[in-house]
Formats: structure tokens, C-alpha cells, sequence
């Protein structure tokens, strides 16, 4: 039996087969001057491919990991309603992850070999999911600032050039909109209980709001790819851009929340209309993204564990198929 | 925020359905003995909801991670509509019934407290309680109590999905592989020990004829289904003796101490905070 | 079996069709893997159909999917342009003459 996937994606690799490769790039640049997509079957730069698969599988991959600090507080979580919540959120993750490998697939790298990248380590995910998620303020910040973060990413991905991670991202975006506001929801509840409940509400603000700003990538003057991801209709704003979009919708909300914001720098600025707000540790950007944040270590050591784990099972599905296969042929062939 | 698509695969919607706020806004009372019955049913949907719910983001692969985390959605659903209709005799709400009852106050079975262990003796386990509560919600949907009955009728159509899981998933581990033949098998014997609990009329349900369904009544149909699927699965039917001390008035396995531990220690660090 | 270790494992490739009310079509809504069409039908109810996106649902295997004009190069579809003899729009004469 082959490969199932092969036959599927190799007409991706054979496009271009014959054809001038100029006229191919030249039919390529029109699509993305006429602002069209481009769909899996066309014929595209390697770079373009490249470059896609890349972001589209670590955007898969960062829904996959995500899914930990958040379900380690389905068990603990302080209501039944909050549990059902969560647990319904985190299945949603699990669900945009395979959106998203199935949008990456088209580009023609299978899931097994993108996810086997993720537990060799050679695949990065969002640096956020590296800091511990300790108390359940922190499923309320997660919500609010991680996934607000994620939106104000994703919103402008609905209309990325590559057609199937377009179509991915409303999907997402669609479904994502509750889950801000459940983290919201969380922390106001939070900040209008007890005063011990409050202080957890803004201990988890605390933490995850710088790391919030950096989900959105380093400064655009150290950001040398996002040109060329912006030039091919991927990116449609900067780094800088979306971050600063971030903080302006940030500051009224946590106003509303009656929870302050953790930069002492931050400030409204009448003429440029706009948050300023303070440098961000780069340095520590760096250090967890590369494999040294508080929980790196036991994020990769879980997804091993599942897939490893429950390999026997996937084998037998796969064994039980062959098995019935077999069967009904030869059922046919009596 | 909107987004405006004509793609008509992802039209969303709420859907209708019995929700856990509605049962504590109807204004409906539980007697005493309903209330009883009720902690039973939620007891044993709570408990095996927050079983599975430690499987998602542990799966043996992320289909099966949405799979199984839809179950657990379902079973804590079902746990809130009879916890919060049972609060409704004592002016307890859902959440006081979940989280500051002890131990000896919880009234689930032995099997839905059982570890997880492999995923085979999940599925074992999921396969013996949803074959039993297929037939418990199939006799609770014609029950004079209305809530009790519009509750079956919900659950019920979830849990046939339930049972249709287990047993596809009976079926591929028993034929697939030696190894998954093997420890789908292990699952099996593990969890049959605690089958009898499910099916021990008491004075609770003696108490309530025509209300309760009389869990000995579900035998029969229960006996004859597991072993067609067990059989069609090429498993054995376990054959050992059940495990003594094992009915609803107070037994319970040394688990539930755990669960409870993990799923109540956040609200009791705040008696009377709200979430 | 001569099949590498890699493929006893994985899972095929399944497409997704979504129907979301009765009268419409199936929608192409995305992929999944399954070990096989029973599992993948259910997998496919869990993924696209969590908020009522559904009545009905096919999966058909990825590579059973044939595609037209794989290049893309549009010759596939070029007899179809032009031909605006084909559309209503195309005759004028009628303007203003009733139900027609």
C-alpha cells in the first residue's frame, strides 16, 4: 500500500512539470498582485511553499502544545460550568490544530512528518505556551491576553494569500471569539470576588502580559522575513503594527476589568493616537523560544509521551483496517 | 467582530437543547427521594466526566483527543442537569453538590472511579458504563418524574454516540494487533469486577416506582448486548467473581478520595467565592 | 506486508463534506485522518460539526479525488469563456417586454 497521502499531493510537485518555469512565476506573481489565491494545486515559489509550511505547521503545532497549560486546570477547574468551558476550549485547540495540519498538508508535507518535527525539536511553537499556567487566573489571562493576542494575529490571516490557510483561519477565528471572552469573563469574576481572588487576577496579568506582546515576533527592524511574508499576501501587517493594535484594545479592557496593565511606560500618546508602552525583554524572548523557558522541557516531554504511548493504538486501527480490507475482498472475490 | 462567509460549512449555531440553567429556573422542586435517585445518575456522570477529561491533550492521537474530550463534555453536562435538578430539593446549587460534599457523601460506583490506566482500560471501562447507561436512559426517558425524563431523553442521544465509540473502538483493539488484542482484553477483566454495582436495586430506587428505573431490570439487555460486542470484537467474556463491598450507600473505591481531592481543592480553597 | 514501519502507523487522508441545512449542498469543509471510513465519519462529526455546523456529513479518501486542470493553466475551463450567448444578460432586445 502506499503512502496514502501520495497520490493526493504529488500533482503539487508535478505542476510544473513541462511548463516554463517563468511563465509558471509569472502566473504565480499576477495571483498575488491581483490580490486572488493561490490554491494547492498551482504552481509557487519554493520559497512561498516553504515559507508557508513553516508558519502554518508552527501555528498547528503552537494549538497542539497549547493545549497543555490550559488542560492541566480542567481537572481543578472551581465550577462545573468553568469545567465544561475549558473543556470545550481545549478541544477546540486540539480542532484548530488539525485545521491548521490540514491546511499545511496541502502544501504537500504530511502531519506525521510535520508532527514528528515537532517532538524531534526541530520545530518551533509559540514561546507563550512555555510559561506555567499555576493558578486559575492564569486560564483567565491565557484566555484574554494569549488568545487576544492570537485574534489580533489571525484576523488579518483570514485573507492570507495560500487559499486552505485562509479558509483555516475564519474557521478559527470563528470559534476563537469565545475564547477570549471566557477569559475575560474569568478574570472579572476574579477581580470583583474576594480581594485574595483579585490579587490572583492581576498576579496572572502580571505574567502573561509581556509575553503576550512577543507573540506577535521581534521588532519589525530584527524581523527580516516579514517583508517578503508581507510582499506574498501572507502577512498583511507588521509585527509592530498588530502589537501596537494589541495594546490600544488591551488598555480599555483592562480598565474595564479594574486590573492594571504591567508596564509603567505605558501611556497615551495624543499625537500619534496611539498606546506607548515600554521595551519588551527580548533576551528572554529569545531564551524560552530556544528551548529554556519555565516549561519547555515538560511540554515536549507530554507530547512524546501521548504519541509514543499511544502508538499501539493507532497501529491497531490501522492493522484492523488492513484486516477488513482483506476480509471484504476476498468476500468479492468467492 | 464578524466574519461574513458564504461558506456555509461553517455556519454555526447554539442548537436547543435542556440546559443546567433551565432545570434551576423552572421552579421545579425535587422530592426528597428523586433528589436521592438524581445523585446517583449525576454522581456517576461527574466522576467518569472527570476521568476521561484528563485524556485531552494525552490521546493517543488528536483526533482521538477531541473524541474523547467530547464524552467528558457530555458526561459533566449530564453530571449538571441531575446535580443541579437533586440541589433543587436542599437549595443547593450544582456547584455546592460537586464541591463540598465528602467522600461518604457521593454516591457513584465503583466503576466510574476506576483509573484509566492504557487506553484500553479506558475504553473497556467506557464500553461496560455506556452499554449500561444506554439502557438505564432508554427506560429514564418514559419516567413520570418530567425532568428526570427530559434529562434521559438529552443524555440518551449523546450516549448512544458513547456507545458506538467504545464498541468501534472494541472492535479495532481486540482485532487489530497481539498488543492491542492483548491489553483491550487486560481492560476488561480489570473493570468487570464492578459490573454488579450498576445493577443493585436499593431502597432509594425501591422508593420510587415508576420514577427510577430498578437497575436489575437493565440486566438482561445489558448481559446479552456486551457479550455480542465482545464476541464480534474476538475478546473473552471475563469470567470472574465480582469484587465484594460494593453498593451506593457509602462503599467506594480508594480513587474517589483522589478524585475529589484534585477536583474540589481550588473551590474549597474559596468557600462561597464565585467563578 | 512490504510496507515501511511509518505506514502500518498512519492514519490515510480523508476530505470532509459538510451539508449544513437541509436544501443545501455539501461543503468541502477541511481534512482529518482516520484509520478507516467508519472512524473517519465520526472523527469528521467531532472536528466540523461541534456547534451545529451539520445534518449530514461525507469523507471520501484524499486520493480518490480526482482534479481537473491540475496546472491550473485555465485551458480546462477556456470554452467556457466568452460564450456570453449562454446568459440571459446577453439578449437585449426584449428590455422592458414582460415576464420574459
Amino acid at each position: 500500500m502506499n503512502a496514502p497521502q501520495a497520490d493526493h499531493l504529488k500533482a503539487v510537485s508535478d505542476a510544473a512539470l513541462g511548463e516554463d518555469e517563468q511563465a509558471a512565476q509569472n502566473y504565480f506573481d499576477q495571483l498575488i498582485s491581483e490580490d486572488s489565491r493561490v490554491e494547492p494545486r498551482d504552481w509557487m515559489p519554493e520559497g512561498y511553499r516553504k515559507t508557508l509550511t513553516r508558519q502554518v505547521s508552527q501555528h498547528a503545532h503552537s494549538e497542539i502544545i497549547g493545549m497543555q497549560p490550559e488542560a492541566n486546570w480542567i481537572t481543578r477547574a472551581p465550577s462545573l460550568k468553568r469545567k465544561a468551558i475549558l473543556m470545550a476550549k481545549v478541544q477546540d485547540e486540539a480542532g484548530h490544530g488539525l485545521y491548521l495540519y490540514s491546511a499545511a498538508e496541502t502544501l504537500g508535507t504530511p502531519r506525521d512528518v510535520l508532527n514528528q518535527q515537532l517532538l524531534d525539536g526541530k520545530a518551533k511553537y509559540s514561546s507563550i505556551f512555555n510559561y506555567p499556567a499555576r493558578t486559575w487566573a492564569d486560564i483567565g489571562a491565557i484566555g484574554w491576553l494569549v488568545d487576544g493576542a492570537a485574534i489580533c494575529n489571525q484576523v488579518p490571516l483570514c485573507r492570507a494569500s495560500y487559499g486552505p490557510y485562509g479558509r483555516a483561519m475564519v474557521r478559527i477565528c470563528k470559534e476563537e471569539s469565545f475564547h477570549q471572552r471566557q477569559g475575560w469573563e474569568i478574570l472579572y469574576e476574579l477581580s470583583h470576588g474576594t480581594p485574595e481572588q483579585k490579587q490572583m487576577a492581576q498576579d496572572a496579568v502580571n505574567r502573561f502580559y509581556g509575553p503576550a506582546l512577543q507573540m506577535f515576533g521581534p521588532p519589525d527592524e530584527d524581523s527580516p522575513n516579514s517583508k517578503q511574508s508581507m510582499a506574498w499576501n501572507i502577512k498583511r501587517f507588521s509585527n509592530d503594527e498588530l502589537r501596537q493594535r494589541f495594546v490600544d484594545m488591551m488598555v480599555p479592557q483592562a480598565e474595564a476589568l479594574g486590573l492594571t496593565l504591567p508596564d509603567p511606560d505605558l501611556k497615551w500618546n495624543e499625537e500619534r493616537g496611539h498606546y506607548d508602552y515600554g521595551k519588551l525583554d527580548w533576551n528572554e524572548f529569545k531564551s524560552v523560544i530556544s528551548g529554556h523557558g519555565p516549561c519547555n522541557v515538560q511540554r515536549m516531554q507530554r507530547r512524546r509521551a501521548a504519541h509514543s504511548e499511544g502508538a499501539w493504538v493507532r497501529e491497531a486501527a490501522a492493522e484492523y483496517a488492513r484486516k477488513m480490507e482483506a476480509h471484504n475482498a476476498e468476500l468479492i472475490g468467492a | 467582530m464578524s466574519f461574513a462567509s458564504n461558506d456555509s460549512a461553517t455556519k454555526q449555531s447554539a442548537g436547543i437543547a435542556i440546559t443546567a440553567e433551565e432545570i434551576a429556573e423552572q421552579g421545579i422542586t425535587a422530592s426528597e427521594d428523586v433528589a436521592r435517585y438524581a445523585l446517583y445518575l449525576g454522581d456517576d456522570a461527574l466522576m467518569l466526566g472527570q476521568r476521561l477529561s484528563h485524556w485531552i491533550s494525552r490521546a493517543p492521537e488528536l483526533e482521538e483527543d477531541i473524541a474523547l474530550g467530547n464524552i467528558a463534555l457530555d458526561l459533566v453536562g449530564h453530571a449538571r442537569f441531575f446535580l443541579t435538578y437533586a440541589g433543587t430539593a436542599w437549595g443547593k446549587t450544582e456547584d455546592d453538590l460537586a464541591y463540598f460534599r465528602d467522600e461518604e457523601e457521593f454516591r457513584s460506583c465503583r466503576l466510574v472511579e476506576q483509573e484509566n490506566g492504557d487506553f484500553g482500560q479506558t475504553i473497556a471501562r467506557q464500553l461496560i458504563f455506556s452499554y449500561y447507561q444506554h439502557e438505564l436512559y432508554s427506560k429514564l426517558v418514559e419516567s413520570q418524574d418530567e425532568t428526570l425524563a427530559a434529562i434521559a431523553a438529552k443524555a440518551l442521544k449523546e450516549v448512544q454516540y458513547h456507545q458506538d465509540h467504545a464498541a468501534q473502538w472494541l472492535l479495532r483493539l481486540g482485532i487489530g494487533t497481539e498488543e492491542s488484542h492483548r491489553r483491550i482484553q487486560e481492560g476488561l477483566y480489570y473493570m468487570w469486577p464492578y459490573i454488579d454495582d450498576l445493577f443493585h436495586d436499593d431502597d432509594v430506587t425501591a422508593a420510587l416506582p415508576g420514577i427510577a428505573v430498578q437497575p436489575s431490570s437493565l440486566r438482561e439487555n445489558f448481559d446479552r448486548r456486551i457479550a455480542e460486542i465482545i464476541s464480534e470484537a474476538t475478546l473473552e467474556l471475563p469470567q470472574v467473581d465480582q469484587a465484594w463491598g460494593g453498593d451506593r450507600s457509602g462503599e467506594f473505591s480508594e480513587a474517589r478520595g483522589h478524585i475529589l481531592a484534585e477536583m474540589q481543592v481550588l473551590a474549597r480553597q474559596f468557600p462561597g467565592a464565585t467563578w | 506486508m512490504s510496507d515501511t514501519t511509518q505506514n502500518t502507523r498512519e492514519w490515510p487522508l480523508w476530505e470532509v463534506f459538510v451539508r449544513s441545512s437541509r436544501g443545501l449542498s455539501h461543503v468541502h469543509a477541511g481534512s482529518l485522518h482516520a484509520p478507516d471510513a467508519t472512524m473517519a465519519l465520526r472523527n469528521a462529526r467531532d472536528l466540523y460539526t461541534r456547534r451545529n455546523e451539520g445534518t449530514s456529513v461525507w469523507v471520501v479518501p484524499s486520493d480518490a479525488i480526482l482534479s481537473s486542470d491540475p496546472d491550473h493553466k485555465g485551458g480546462f475551463f477556456e470554452s467556457a469563456q466568452g460564450k456570453s450567448f449562454r446568459h440571459a444578460t446577453y439578449y437585449t432586445k426584449s428590455e422592458g417586454v414582460k415576464h420574459l
